[in-house]
């Protein structure tokens, strides 16, 4: 035989070693998402929909026939407020799907390719694996929300112009403190959508099947916007997650009006680490029977 | 990992699902330097285990120690261990090449360095920069062994190893896993190819619905079940009734229409005293070689022997 013969006579007898940690795993899933379609599909509408959105209004400004919605007036006047008014209208649905692409899929199609026996059976211990795996995650999720933000400062700009912004107090702010509001604005939405990651994963976990993650993350998120405009149910609004999609409204306000964020910030935990939590001792103690 | 511990030592191993015990307690022991078939039929419970042995299932009861450590508690259980459950697997989406670096990122050490020569082994090097999507099935299970080797195993778990390799495979296969063995790997394999596990191991472990039948050396396992004879006489019916009259005989039965009975020599020479007298001439005595398929399928269907081997006898070689 040839060379599986002459190979095994020539094994290397050497012992391990040094053990690989979180880094590793982090770095291979990050280099995994780059040859997987869905990557190239979630950060693909991230970028096109803000284009689409300034195209759009290049060819209806002049048919515009009111202001319905905070920053219509500015669209053609300032190219920054393009994303704020993508985070207006993609947040409960968009943003939350391009989120769930990746967060529902990476448990799920490790299930389904059988790989998950394959990494189980190497030197990392699961919970290095599943911390990889959701890092892994929730960077795709802010690279996807930057895309989407820098895409629609620049396609707006190109468009409308890099021009002073017209704060939701009705404050005009310069180009270059506009800009820095949007990228805050941007951060404070990454609290939501960090929630959206955990759920992602929890049901990328729980269901070993990655349509019914990626669905069923959305359907959450959609869900949390039912309920929001159910009669009788107005108390509910400030706890549930669909409201803290607006929480960056605050950072547009003169002053800053920093309480949305504060309850995002422990709304959101309030969802997010339960989902997390569960999601790590399931994976923790899972048989991995299946592939 | 214990110096002294056994390679694996499993005790009491027991997985339920729902109503269903895939794997009812069983006990088993393999030595370093072992070549150990783990036999069995579809469904008995086979893979179940090597995946408990792997860490990948919990068992509802009992333990697996491999070196001494519980796979369970750490992974480093797994250290000098390799080897697949089913059939190996990979990212479809990556090349041959990217898998091997991935997993031996995941196993630290120097365990890069190793996957030209993994890749060589298993005859893949000019394909591995293809993506393994690609690949046929005897391709990815000889990448299974090139991402087995990257660990330096001393011990190689191996769940039907030869299963879609071509006739030219499954001989590099069985070369492979004896020159391992002749290195001082411990292997242990599940196979439904007996002749090749005869062949290769020097031990084994019958399996039936979830309970080891059998668990030793396979040199024992023939010796305990007897020698087994087939006879033709003028009068066959006289004959049996002489057989089954006659001390020191067992198992009497009738298979493929020859009488067929385990004894030893003396009990043979009375017997065919008994015959002559009995009116009942003997046209064929013969002794026939029991294999390792013949105590497989006495073991592991029904309560009824096959071939002249009855479970009783052995049991008895246990």
């Amino acid at each position: 035989m040839s060379a599986i013969e002459a190979a095994a006579r020539g094994r290397v007898a050497a012992a391990p070693r040094s053990r690989p940690g979180v880094a590793v795993v982090y770095r291979w899933e990050l280099f995994k998402l780059r040859y997987q379609k869905r990557t190239y599909l979630g950060l693909g509408a991230a970028a096109i929909v803000p284009i689409l959105f300034v195209v759009a209004i290049h060819f209806r400004h002049h048919r515009d026939n009111g202001n319905n919605f905070a920053f219509q007036s500015y669209l053609t006047k300032s190219g920054l407020v393009v994303p704020l008014v993508l985070l207006l209208f993609g947040a409960v649905w968009l943003f939350p799907l391009i989120t769930a692409l990746v967060a529902g899929d990476i448990f799920a199609s490790e299930d389904h390719n059988g790989t998950l026996k394959t990494v189980l059976t190497r030197s990392l211990e699961r919970w290095q694996i599943f911390t990889g795996k959701a890092l892994a995650a929730a960077t795709y999720a802010v690279v996807a929300i930057f895309i989407s933000g820098t895409v629609g400062v620049v396609a707006g700009s190109i468009q409308s112009g890099f021009n002073s912004v017209q704060t939701l107090s009705g404050s005009i702010v310069s180009a270059p403190k506009g800009l820095e509001l949007v990228y805050l604005s941007l951060l404070v939405y990454l609290i939501p959508i960090a929630t959206v990651v955990c759920i992602g994963l929890l049901l990328s976990t729980i269901t070993r099947n990655s349509a019914a993650a990626v669905v069923g993350t959305l359907m959450i998120s959609l869900l949390f916007q039912l309920i929001g405009v159910l009669p009788g149910l107005g108390a509910l609004q400030p706890y549930l997650l669909s409201t803290q999609f607006n929480a960056w409204q605050g950072l547009l306000r003169q002053p800053i009006d920093w309480s949305p964020i504060v309850r995002a910030v422990w709304v959101c935990a309030m969802y997010g680490v339960p989902a997390l939590a569960t999601a790590f001792l399931v994976f923790l103690r899972r048989d991995v029977a299946g592939g | 990992m214990a110096d002294t511990a056994p390679p694996v030592e499993v005790r009491g191993l027991v997985k339920r699902y729902g109503e269903l015990e895939a794997v009812a307690g069983v006990d088993l022991t393999v030595h370093a330097g072992d070549v150990y078939g783990y036999l069995g039929p579809n469904g008995a419970g086979k893979t179940t285990c090597l995946r408990m042995m792997l860490g990948l299932i919990r068992p509802t009861e009992g333990t697996v120690r491999l070196w001494g450590a519980d796979p369970l508690q750490t992974v480093q259980a797994l250290d000098g261990v390799a080897g697949f459950v089913e059939a190996p697997t990979f990212y479809p989406y990556l090349s041959g090449r990217r898998n091997l670096e991935l997993l031996a990122a995941f196993d630290g050490g120097d365990a890069g360095d190793r996957i030209d020569m993994a890749l060589e082994t298993v005859e893949l090097t000019d394909r591995a920069r293809d993506k393994i999507g690609g690949y046929s099935h005897g391709m990815r299970q000889r990448i299974g062994i090139a991402a087995a080797l990257l660990r330096d195993p001393k011990l190689l778990l191996l769940d039907e190893p030869a299963t879609g390799l071509d006739p030219a495979g499954m001989r590099d296969m069985r070369l492979l896993i004896r020159r391992l063995a002749d290195q001082g790997m411990t292997v242990l394999l599940s196979s439904h190819l007996l002749a090749e596990v005869e062949e290769l191991c020097n031990r084994v472990a019958i399996v039936r619905k979830g309970k080891i039948v059998y668990e030793g050396a396979i040199a024992d396992l023939k010796r305990g079940a007897g020698a087994v004879y087939r006879l033709s006489t003028t009068n066959d019916e006289r004959a049996l009734a002489v057989c089954r009259a006659q001390p020191g005989l067992g198992d009497i039965g009738v298979v493929h229409g020859k009488i067929s009975f385990t004894a030893d020599e003396p009990a043979v020479a009375d017997l065919s005293q008994a015959l002559i007298e009995a009116g009942a001439l003997i046209t064929s005595l013969a002794p026939q070689s029991v294999t390792l398929e013949d105590l497989f399928f006495s073991l592991t269907e029904g309560d009824d022997a096959v071939s002249g081997v009855a479970p009783a006898t052995v049991e008895a070689a246990r």
